[in-house]
């Protein structure tokens, strides 16, 4: 089934998001769709889907002109979407989400789960699944919940499967193993549209890739063209993706973690026994999948976990037990993982967000009073040094794009005299020219010899920053390599697997 | 230029909504007066002589209500200043109501939602009363002391919440409303002991503060407006500079705004929470204070009347801003006061004054409705205080 998109055209107020899009998928072809956050990708998807309504622009399926008020026209029609956030109610079996909104009840009114039991298992073998249709959603990893939804896909007959951002979520393997199943897919003739903006699957598994800048389609390529090629179309500059770096410049151990452990609130134990040191001059990234305890590992440091045992040194000093605020001043940079959620406050301005951490320090305060004059200057110098593309100081945070307000975290802690940077996954949800920016700030932070702590989910990311790599599994760091490990080593030890010789 | 453009544009944009809100409110309010006044329904079969009598009677009860709360022309007869004595009585009630209003506006930016004005209102009175009518001190002194000792009895009674809450975890809401109980009933048995029992009477009431300790009138005998409320604009303009100028007040407002990222910026929650509320707590106590000292005198069961539970919805309307909540309770005192007015000279009742002002909340809480009756287009009416404080 082939699907094409004509002219289509959809503004949000004075903002463009889809201009005179065209498109066109054929039977069982892989299509990527490459674009930075914010390019129009979902919106597209939505349209597609029947999400959103378009201004202007046809959908044909098979040359034929169709009409898509709603998702259930466009499951009708063949076209079904596996969503970045997975659609699946967690307490329920996986049956039981896949007959969702499609119930068959017998005489008695009772639920018959008996035909979507076999249907899955005939998917399962199809593609050499191994998922069991009674298990309850929730305990299942990521990667089978996808499945799971890839599963539903086919059962309700899509001919074309919309992928939306499908390895965010996903560990190495689980990605090297989705890639497979979208080949698999597309040897039986299904087409898939797969939105990304990671270049290496890209070039792995497409057949051909559209380019969309800023609403518009800037072009189409092959997956032979090369990973700089692609990038720098997508932001419209040339990129550099392989920047040298210099080596490492050892100093002193400023961080020095020993047999730490944290159990939550609960009770429950999310880090076992701890020890990891860190260097000035050196970027030590803690590589893991998704909730292995790097979260509660970056709080921590800052004592922002209520009990923790084992000791956490910075530049001697034992900080367990001391306030937040002590641990800042002890010298933390703190990057917290979610910017909306704990990094920025999004309803004060960006100069009132640059000093949250050092509102009652000099210069910013007065005795009781705030500076205001000062602070508005120093958020002025801020705002341009760090290139925050903003209305100005007293713009809102809120409405700033994702890129510029994680530059108000790295402005704010990047400013404050401190010895180690500790980034929990500072680029998260950022197109190529922010994280670019980040990444040479946080180099810049290593070269001006302080000791820099990384925890990243993204192989690419730890590979261009890294001196060191710590990998976390369960709660643990099973063991800390160097950089010139492989991407498949690296993605073994991430899932738990230490090579074989080694203990 | 720009600067004071938007500024403008800004202030318009905060005060659409309330005063869109009071609109409807006022006009739904002239419905049901119309509707309260048994003479219109004889008058179904002439549709136009039923108009007219609706209109009528709605417009007579509004303009007693503004005879009873700005000027009253049969007052000058003698003098004509003593026209203005309803705006006195305005200010009168309006002072305590600001101050309240003002403890459940300051908690509100700081996330919390106090329930509790009532009771911190009484233990401000409790205070007011007792340093009022034990001690016998110089003028000034002994108004400041009467004041001092409201204030600090209140925001203990305030603080608790914010300890409790701090601490346990209890959430202020439920909290609140009980010690709103605790504190009436504890009103009430104090006025039954000896300490507080005025001497040869039998009811409760406590002996009148001395003379002291009362707030002077500010345009003589002829009208009750007293310093209270310079007291009441004088609070919300320290509120207003703590809330925007100080280190505090930025942690108040950072824990409102967002408690995780203030936690991660190293703020104390537990100690914004509690001190908070100890301020909270200072100025319904005030209130209780100014309403004791200024024009009741004497420490009754009845002390507090609403004025706790109307500061929530002055609270409401104004925004929960210094300034919003000035204009809010100055409004809610010209309806009371003009409500007595309008019974008196009209058959409607006072109650659809509280009609009125329920009007206005429920307005207030349904900006897409407000919003669709008057065609806004893209402006943005302001924030959600309102789910806010729930949240805690």
């Amino acid at each position: 089934m082939s699907v094409e998109l004509r002219g289509i055209t959809k503004n949000f107020g004075a903002l463009n998001a889809n201009d005179n899009i065209n498109l066109r998928v054929e039977t069982g072809e892989i299509h990527a769709i490459l674009g930075e956050n914010g390019a129009g990708k979902s919106t597209l998807m939505n349209i597609l889907y029947g999400l959103l309504a378009p201004d202007s622009g046809q959908i044909f399926i098979d040359e034929k002109p169709i009409i898509i008020f709603e998702p259930n026209d466009a499951l009708a029609a063949g076209i079904a979407m596996v969503h970045q956030h997975f659609m699946l109610i967690p307490v329920f079996t996986v049956a039981e989400n896949i007959i969702l909104g499609h119930e068959k009840i017998n005489l008695v009114g009772v639920l018959n789960l008996d035909q979507a039991r076999s249907e899955i298992i005939r998917i399962c073998k199809e593609f050499n699944f191994d998922i069991d249709p009674d298990a309850v959603v929730e305990t299942l990893p990521v990667g089978v919940q996808q499945r799971v939804e890839i599963i539903r896909a086919l059962i309700y007959k899509a001919k074309v499967l919309i992928l939306d951002e499908p390895t965010a979520v996903l560990t190495p393997q689980e990605t090297d193993e989705l890639l497979q199943v979208m080949k698999d897919l597309k040897k039986q003739g299904t087409s898939i549209i797969f939105i990304t903006h990671k270049l290496r699957e890209v070039k792995e598994v497409a057949d051909r890739i559209t380019i969309i800048r800023r609403g518009k389609v800037v072009s189409t390529a092959r997956p032979t063209s090369s990973q700089e090629e692609l990038a720098s179309q997508m932001v419209g500059r040339p990129v550099d993706l392989n920047r040298q770096r210099r080596p490492a410049t050892i100093g002193d151990e400023i961080l020095s973690i020993s047999n730490l452990s944290v159990t939550d609130d609960n009770g429950r134990v999310v880090l076992h026994n701890i020890s990891l040191s860190v260097h000035a001059g050196e970027i030590v990234a803690v590589a893991g999948v998704q909730g292995n305890g790097q979260t509660e590992l970056a709080r921590a440091i800052l004592n922002l976990e209520n009990h923790i045992t084992g000791k956490i040194l910075i530049d001697g000093k034992n900080i367990v037990g001391e306030s937040v605020r002590r641990s800042l001043q002890s010298g933390i940079a703190f990057i917290p993982e979610s910017r909306e959620l704990d990094g920025l406050i999004g309803s004060f301005s960006i100069a009132e967000n640059l000093i949250l951490n050092t509102h009652d320090l000099a210069p910013n305060a007065k005795g009781f009073l705030l500076a205001t004059n000062t602070i508005r200057m120093e958020a002025d110098k801020r705002i341009s040094e760090f290139d925050i593309r903003s209305q100005g100081a007293n713009e809102i945070v809120s409405s700033l794009s994702g890129g510029n307000k994680q530059k108000v975290v790295l402005a704010r802690e990047l400013s404050r005299p401190v010895k180690i940077v500790v980034a929990s996954q500072p680029t998260r949800g950022l197109d190529v020219g922010s994280i670019e920016f980040i990444h040479e700030k946080i180099v810049q932070e290593r070269d001006l010899s302080r000791a820099v702590l990384l925890f990243s989910t993204e192989l690419d990311e730890v590979f261009a920053l890294a001196d060191r790599i710590a990998v976390m599994y369960h709660g643990s760091i099973i063991d800390i390599v160097p950089t010139t490990i492989s991407r498949s080593e690296l993605g073994l030890l991430m899932a738990g697997i230490k090579p074989k010789g080694k203990s | 230029m720009n600067k004071i453009k938007s500024y403008l544009e800004d202030t318009l944009r905060s005060i659409l909504l309330p005063l869109s809100a009071f609109f409807l409110a006022v006009i739904s309010g002239g419905l049901l007066i119309a509707f309260s006044d048994p003479k219109i329904y004889k008058l179904w079969k002439s549709p136009l002589e039923l108009i007219g009598t609706g209109f009528a009677s709605a417009g007579s009860a509004y303009s007693a209500l503004i005879q009873g709360s700005i000027f009253d022309i049969n007052l000058t007869s003698k003098k004509f200043v003593l026209g203005f004595y309803p705006l006195s009585e305005t200010f009168v009630v309006a002072a305590p109501l600001i101050l309240t209003g003002l403890s459940v506006t300051l908690a509100f930016r700081a996330g919390l939602f106090n329930i509790g004005a009532q009771g911190q209102f009484i233990f401000g009175a409790i205070g007011a009363s007792y340093v009022g009518f034990s001690y016998n001190l110089p003028p000034l002194i002994h108004m400041l002391a009467a004041l001092t000792g409201a204030m600090f009895c209140a925001g203990l009674w305030g603080g608790l919440v914010g300890f409790l809450k701090a601490r346990t975890g209890a959430h202020e809401v439920i909290v609140t409303i009980m010690l709103n109980y605790i504190a009436i009933y504890f009103l009430l048995w104090l006025l039954s002991t000896q300490a507080f029992l005025r001497k040869g009477r039998q009811d409760p009431i406590a002996p009148p503060v001395g003379e002291n300790a009362r707030l002077p009138k500010l345009f003589g005998i002829d009208f009750r407006i007293n310093f209270g409320i310079i007291v009441a604009i004088g609070v919300a303009y320290l509120i207003h500079v703590l809330l925007n100028r100080t280190t505090w007040g930025f942690q108040f407002r950072s824990v409102g705004a967002n408690t995780l990222a203030a936690k991660t910026a190293g703020m104390s929650v537990p100690f914004v929470m509690t001190s908070v509320m100890v301020i909270c707590g200072a100025l319904a106590g005030l209130g209780g204070a100014v309403q004791l000292l200024g024009s009741e005198y004497a420490l009754t069961a009845g002390v507090a009347g609403s004025f706790g539970f109307d500061a929530i919805t002055v609270a409401l309307l104004g925004r929960a801003k210094p300034l919003g909540t000035v204009l809010a309770a100055l409004l809610f005192g010209a309806l009371k006061a003009g409500g007595l007015t309008m019974q008196a000279n009209t058959t409607t009742p006072i109650d659809i004054v509280l009609v009125i002002q329920a009007l206005v909340v429920l307005f207030i809480a349904a900006p897409t409705m407000v919003r669709s009756i008057f065609r806004f287009k893209q402006i943005k009416l302001g924030s959600n205080m309102v789910a806010k404080g729930w949240n805690g």
